[in-house]
């Protein structure tokens, strides 16, 4: 069975600045790490691997330096992987990454299944997949938290909706998006990292794709146009209640029932 | 020891320097009050009093020592060996609500708190200024008087040392209630006998510490973690000479084995990132910067392999590391939670004999029929048995808890080990500490005790007495 996974550099904390006139998260200078729901599409597929056997590659679309995140699914026992990186690619929008990456994909050649995160940390949107799916002309499912069957030519997977839980027959090629928790991510391993240290990550630029015009790419390839991005202010809103236990769970249930949790 | 039971008139005092809704008598005191967290003895103290003020507590011991009522300080009740419980009845004083935090000094490096502030404040309060202070005891709900009182270690000791060592100075009340302040924000001090280093670790008997002046380091940048397969215990631990004398010093090298951790993870609902092995070391390196880490750790690393460790898996994140580290945080609870009832051995010996400790005590579990749990610190050499009740009864119970544990304190003694690595002696192991340390030693500890509390009216009963 042929994986691939899509991956994403995402910033290590939550503290991120953003350039107030392009709109874009500030990446130079901090810490970046692999997008934490891109670990249980790693971990989807790597089970899957050890079930049914296969070869796994990953893709991701960044700058230079997001190399390291594929250096890391190496050492958590991914076979190849490659990365899509040209200027020409920046500041792109939910629908020209996924285009990007799908050309992207293209190039990779053959696969079965496409496995990513639902969502990454930074952007949030959990657009990127299923927009892939659609530019691949591939199905998709999104929101994936278990893997019932998998099969010759399809794949049986349980879907969670607001509120339902369905389960979906897919067949090949298709496109999953996993959620937290599908299965607990591995930890990267050092032998593997002794072992994969020298395996290639060859970079992809928009001269290597069937599609070549600028203008599908990056800031230019985008349709939504970022007016302002700024971070939520935090609710700090609090109420400090005193007295014994009887009295605050009679206080606590009042207050939630105004509130309306309960 | 014959003292004065409370009377009315011991309560109007109490009435009269507190408000009233901070002295509590009999039935109005929480049983969490009689006992600590493990210790298995229980006693209801005849009052309790929440202070504020070091002047209070000062009022108080004053009444008390004039009067010979028996005082109990208290936290928050964390600890392990029944230090904190009020055996002779008399006074409690809790100093939780001396909770403030009094001044951080960014050009002295020193953090000064009252005692009733809580571990886990102190280190989310000096984070935020980019300043650290190193001792991690597991239990962060405790407070920092708790800590300084048992000289509480934790799992960053082997790097970065244990809580007396980031101890500057104190604000004391002593049992005649005269308040003394000793050392200070000096960073050396050969002015006399250190009283503050006699309190540290006095475990309430010499003095109520009230304020602590704390040494704080420049927070490190960067921390990772390596956990470590191994396909048993005894390979594992034979691992850890080796990386101390490898002169790569890790902040913190813990192991543990599969069913604790299977156990925390259950406890927590929660699944561990690796459960393949029997065995594992959990260590942990910081550092200013990725490559000053990763340099030190890749050298710990083979160094593992080489001793036959499965493989050295990278925890590089915070979602990797509270995937981890939740777990470890919860084996106490985990271990408590699958038995009736359970006691425990915190010994230290050296750190080349922990492994020849550990096979020692798993051994005395086909010895005594009885079930042992272990987890600890392998780099320092402080290990936590615990030996499970189950179904036992109470006399065979009784029995054979006695029997294992003088087996591993006379095992722990003859490898050149003491009776608590950081627990403390309190009241339950202080048969242990005796036979620890001889007829000289007991009777030079009772001796400083007599000097500071001639009366022993602080915390009677426990430690030497």
């Amino acid at each position: 069975m042929k994986i691939l996974v899509c991956i994403k550099q995402v910033p290590g904390t939550s503290e991120v600045e953003v350039d107030e006139t392009t709109g874009v998260l500030k990446r130079d200078g901090i810490d970046s790490k692999l997008n934490p729901y891109d670990l249980y599409a790693l971990e989807t597929a790597l089970q899957l691997k050890e079930k049914v056997g296969g070869h796994i590659s990953v893709i991701s679309m960044g700058p230079p330096q997001a190399e390291e995140i594929i250096k890391e699914s190496y050492m958590m026992g991914v076979d190849q992987g490659a990365l899509l990186t040209d200027k020409r690619f920046a500041g792109a929008d939910v629908l020209a990454t996924a285009y990007t990456l799908s050309q992207g994909v293209e190039k990779l050649g053959d696969y079965d299944l496409i496995i990513c995160g639902k969502q990454t940390t930074d952007g949030d949107t959990a657009q990127v997949g299923p927009e892939m799916a659609e530019f691949l002309n591939i199905p998709h499912v999104a929101n994936v938290v278990k893997i019932i069957d998998i099969c010759e030519d399809h794949i049986v997977v349980e879907m969670d909706m607001p509120d339902t839980i369905e389960v979906a027959k897919v067949k090949y090629p298709c496109l999953i998006t996993v959620e937290k928790g599908i299965y607990q991510p591995r930890l990267p391993s050092f032998k593997l990292k002794l072992a994969t240290n020298d395996r290639k990550i060859p970079f992809y630029g928009l001269d290597d794709f069937d599609d070549r015009d600028e203008n599908n790419y990056g800031l230019s390839g985008s349709p939504t146009q970022v007016l302002k991005v700024f971070p939520p202010q935090a609710n700090t809103d609090h109420e400090i209640w005193q007295g014994d236990s009887e009295e605050l769970v009679g206080k606590l249930c009042d207050k939630l029932q105004e509130l309306k949790f309960i | 020891m014959n003292y004065k039971k409370i009377d009315q008139k011991d309560i109007d005092f109490l009435l009269s320097i507190c408000d009233k809704d901070r002295v509590f008598i009999d039935k109005e005191i929480n049983e969490d009050y009689w006992h600590d967290e493990l210790a298995g003895i229980e006693r209801c103290p005849e009052v309790l009093v929440k202070v504020i003020s070091t002047d209070e507590v000062s009022d108080i011991m004053k009444y008390a020592h004039k009067n010979n009522i028996p005082v109990t300080p208290r936290g928050q009740g964390t600890g392990l060996v029944g230090g904190a419980v009020a055996i002779y009845g008399g006074i409690m004083i809790d100093l939780s609500k001396m909770n403030k935090i009094i001044e951080i000094d960014e050009e002295n490096l020193t953090l000064t708190v009252e005692s009733g502030v809580l571990l886990m404040e102190i280190s989310k309060y000096v984070e935020s200024h980019d300043l650290f202070y190193p001792p991690d005891p597991g239990e962060k709900s405790a407070t920092i008087g708790g800590n300084i009182n048992t000289n509480a270690g934790g799992m960053r000791a082997v790097k970065y040392g244990v809580t007396r060592d980031y101890v500057r100075g104190l604000e004391v009340v002593l049992p005649n209630g005269e308040v003394i302040e000793t050392g200070g924000k000096i960073v050396k001090n050969s002015s006399g006998y250190s009283l503050k280093d006699l309190i540290v670790g006095s475990e309430g008997t010499l003095g109520i510490v009230t304020k602590a002046v704390l040494r704080l380091l420049p927070l490190p940048k960067k921390a990772i973690s390596l956990l470590i397969p191994f396909p048993d215990l005894s390979m594992a631990i034979e691992t850890v000479p080796k990386i101390i004398k490898s002169k790569i010093i890790p902040t913190a090298i813990e192991y543990m084995v599969k069913d604790v951790i299977l156990a925390s993870a259950d406890f927590l609902g929660k699944t561990f990132p690796d459960s393949s092995a029997d065995a594992y070391l959990l260590l942990t390196f910081d550092g200013n910067s990725k490559e000053e880490v990763e340099q030190s750790y890749e050298k710990v690393a083979h160094i593992c392999l080489e001793s036959g460790a499965y493989d050295v898996l990278i925890s590089n994140t915070q979602e990797r590391q509270e995937s981890i580290w939740s777990a470890r945080g919860a084996f106490l609870e985990a271990i408590k939670a699958s038995t009736t009832q359970m006691d425990e051995c915190d010994v230290v010996v050296p750190r080349n004999k922990i492994a020849e400790f550990v096979k020692f005590s798993d051994d005395l579990q086909k010895k005594f029929d009885i079930r042992i749990k272990s987890f600890g610190h392998a780099g320092d050499g402080n290990l936590h048995i615990y030996v499970l009740r189950d179904e036992l009864s109470q006399e065979v119970w009784d029995k054979k808890l006695h029997d294992v544990f003088e087996c591993m304190y006379t095992r722990a003694r003859e490898l050149g080990g003491q009776v608590s690595g950081e627990h403390g002696i309190g009241f339950a192991k202080k048969p242990y500490l005796n036979e620890s340390l001889g007829e000289e030693g007991i009777k030079l500890l009772k001796n400083i005790k007599l000097a500071f509390d001639p009366k022993n009216i602080l915390n009677p009963g426990k430690v030497c007495q």
